[in-house]
């Protein structure tokens, strides 16, 4: 009798889902044939015809459309992989500041994650670019030799020239999530039982060596589960790029809808690469997720 | 990630087979009598042609031409709902009916026309514009081939995109395209310094620069990298509602050219009633004849119409004539017997 019940409410919610899903598909398919148009991808094959600021690989207009999404791919995976290092490495720090005995870095923490987490990030990356970095007036060069100078066209650090738009992505979206990944990393060492601190202070260990040694091993499976949820959020923000003028891959997608009058088809290729992008990260997340428990139960 | 898979492999499998091919074809004129107010997409942020004003109404030629196809189909120029929609908003807006017609600074091409392209139909160019380039006077650029190698700031998703790139292209000079969504950003980089130029229409510079603290600073240079004729545009495949606009639009033209105005037209009609000879601007007026009914409209819509906004010249000078706040030469937007190229075929 139960079985049967809850059977009948499962088929029931799979219909309803299901239904909803076939009014869009066919209400899709309907404005589609009444605009006159297929579906088709052929047009991936034309000639782009728009130059691209930044492009980590050769191109040129004259090449095609898929090759211009996939240097905006590429253009995504960059901003993506050095945020998500710098992001991890501010989060942590201020993290573990978050919980420190210093009480003037735990209030400087706290004041910083609130004000990160409680304004949104399309103004933090406006912030970023239009006053942090095109406010620069002239050139800010480092008082030793050329290792870092910055204007508003761009960091130039150590002969590598980052534009900026790239900096100011960059900037908005580590710090963004930086705030979070910090309480992340905070709830997984208060998640350690507090006898842990205890036990190790009593054994004669520093704080530092303990936090190392002793915390952070028991902290990282609480830890990583909330981590890999700020990574896939900060690969899905880094669309935003398209408000600060970087060609990532939304932005080359928005200009090939345009050119092209595809919108279905091109939405339909930036799901699948953002689903592709995220499940590497997921999948990656979870392979040392996997590792790390392996490591830690030895038995 | 099997799992995963399996989940998406059943669902597909589960929605084959559900899409349903009956279509319902009705005009999308149908749909705006019945709903009684016209949604037309708008850009919004170019003053002259669609901007907000201080008591939060917009105004523009755009936005007046919106007015004359509501007068027309609906009898009153208020019954429009306006959408602001950027740039690579507005072909998706009009092809999943969200709007009923764009009237939104849009280049007239032959990709956006086609069916095949962003299908498209375009009613008669309203305005004749040309991409042209924009630089701080301080910086002693004179010419495109002085800016080779610099930034230059342009909006995404526009016809300008392309012609920059053409331009540039054609005479092999590198440049560095700094793209951003709206115009409001491209100015916003320009003025910031991060370009050495910023490109768009040659009136959609004229009007950024009414905006700008200090606008002798800076100049439009000479070269003219495009024809860019704007048009008011519809979906395609709706005979009725993409006729109905172009003949308003002829009707703006044609008003102008027999010198009938928003002040004079109620004495023009008089003169019409009492004059059976006077043919032509009895069956322009809807005196007699059925060129309104031919077109799905009252007989009568070309008097709603220019009793509620003018005709085109009227417009013209309402907002971008020599006492507004954005003044461009006529030039070729004048009447074709004046010199110009806009040009009404006859209501017969």
């Amino acid at each position: 009798m139960k079985i049967s019940y809850k059977a009948t409410t499962q088929i029931l919610i799979a219909l309803i889902v299901i239904s909803i899903i076939c009014i869009l598909i066919n209400n899709l398919t309907v404005n589609l044939i009444k605009t006159g148009l297929g579906f088709s991808f052929g047009w991936l094959f034309r000639p782009a015809s728009f130059a691209l600021a930044e492009h980590p690989l050769p191109y040129s207009p004259s090449d095609s459309y898929a090759w211009a999404l996939f240097i905006g791919w590429l253009n995504s995976l960059k901003v993506i992989f050095y945020s998500l290092l710098l992001a991890t490495l501010i989060g942590t720090c201020v993290g573990l500041f978050r919980v420190g005995k210093n009480v003037l870095l735990r209030l400087v923490s706290a004041g910083y994650i609130a004000i990160i987490r409680q304004t949104p990030l399309l103004l933090q990356l406006m912030f970023w670019y239009f006053v942090a970095i095109l406010g620069i007036k002239g050139t800010i060069a480092s008082p030793i030799g050329s290792v870092l100078s910055i204007s508003n066209q761009g960091i130039n650090l150590l002969g590598i020239k980052l534009s900026a738009e790239f900096t100011s992505l960059l900037l908005g979206l580590s710090v963004f999530t930086s705030a979070y990944i910090a309480e992340v990393v905070r709830g997984g060492i208060n998640s350690v039982d507090k006898g842990q601190w205890e036990s190790f202070r009593s054994l004669g260990l520093k704080d530092s060596t303990g936090l190392y040694k002793i915390i952070i091993p028991q902290a990282l499976p609480a830890i990583l589960p909330g981590l890999t949820s700020q990574y896939l959020n900060l690969a899905k923000n880094s669309t935003l790029a398209i408000a600060v003028g970087y060609s990532d891959i939304y932005a080359i997608n928005d200009t090939i809808i345009n050119q092209t009058g595809r919108p279905i088809e091109g939405f339909i290729i930036l799901l699948l690469s953002f689903l592709f992008l995220n499940l590497i990260i997921s999948n990656g997340m979870e392979y040392l997720n996997t590792a790390i428990i392996r490591s830690s139960n030895p038995y | 990630m099997r799992r995963f898979f399996t989940g998406i492999l059943t669902f597909s499998m589960l929605l084959t087979g559900c899409v349903n091919s009956s279509i319902r074809t009705q005009s999308r004129l149908e749909v705006i009598k019945s709903r009684d107010s016209l949604i037309c997409g708008v850009s919004g942020k170019i003053p002259g042609f669609s901007f907000l004003n201080s008591n939060g109404s917009y105004q523009g030629l755009d936005v007046d031409i919106c007015k004359a196809f509501a007068a027309a189909f609906l009898g009153n120029p208020n019954k429009v709902q306006f959408r602001p929609l950027t740039a690579p908003e507005r072909f998706t807006a009009i092809r999943t009916g969200e709007i009923d017609l764009l009237s939104r600074n849009t280049t007239f091409n032959l990709s956006r026309d086609s069916s095949k392209g962003n299908g498209l139909i375009f009613a008669p160019i309203i305005f004749h514009d040309g991409q042209g380039l924009m630089v701080k006077k301080s910086s002693n650029l004179n010419s495109l081939y002085e800016l080779a190698g610099k930034s230059i700031c342009v909006g995404s998703g526009t016809t300008t995109e392309q012609n920059i790139n053409d331009a540039f292209e054609e005479k092999s000079l590198p440049y560095t395209p700094i793209k951003y969504q709206d115009l409001n950003q491209v100015v916003a980089g320009y003025l910031q310094g991060r370009c050495a130029a910023m490109t768009s229409d040659r009136s959609q510079l004229a009007a950024a620069r009414s905006g700008f603290r200090n606008p002798k600073a800076h100049i439009i240079l000479d070269d003219v990298l495009s024809k860019e004729p704007l048009a008011p545009a519809s979906a395609g495949g709706d005979q009725l509602l993409s006729d109905a606009m172009r003949w308003v639009i002829f009707a703006l033209f044609t008003a102008e050219e027999k010198g009938i105005t928003q002040s004079n037209i109620n004495q023009k009609l008089e003169i019409a009633k009492n004059n059976p000879q006077m043919k032509p601007l009895r069956r322009f007026l809807g005196v007699e004849g059925d060129l309104g009914e031919k077109l799905g409209l009252p007989n009568d819509f070309v008097i709603k119409v220019i009793s509620s906004t003018g005709n085109y010249g009227e417009m013209y000078n309402r907002h971008l004539g020599p006492n507004s706040k954005v003044p461009i030469p006529r030039g070729l937007n004048k009447i074709h017997n004046s010199g110009g190229l806009h040009f009404a075929p006859p209501f017969n």
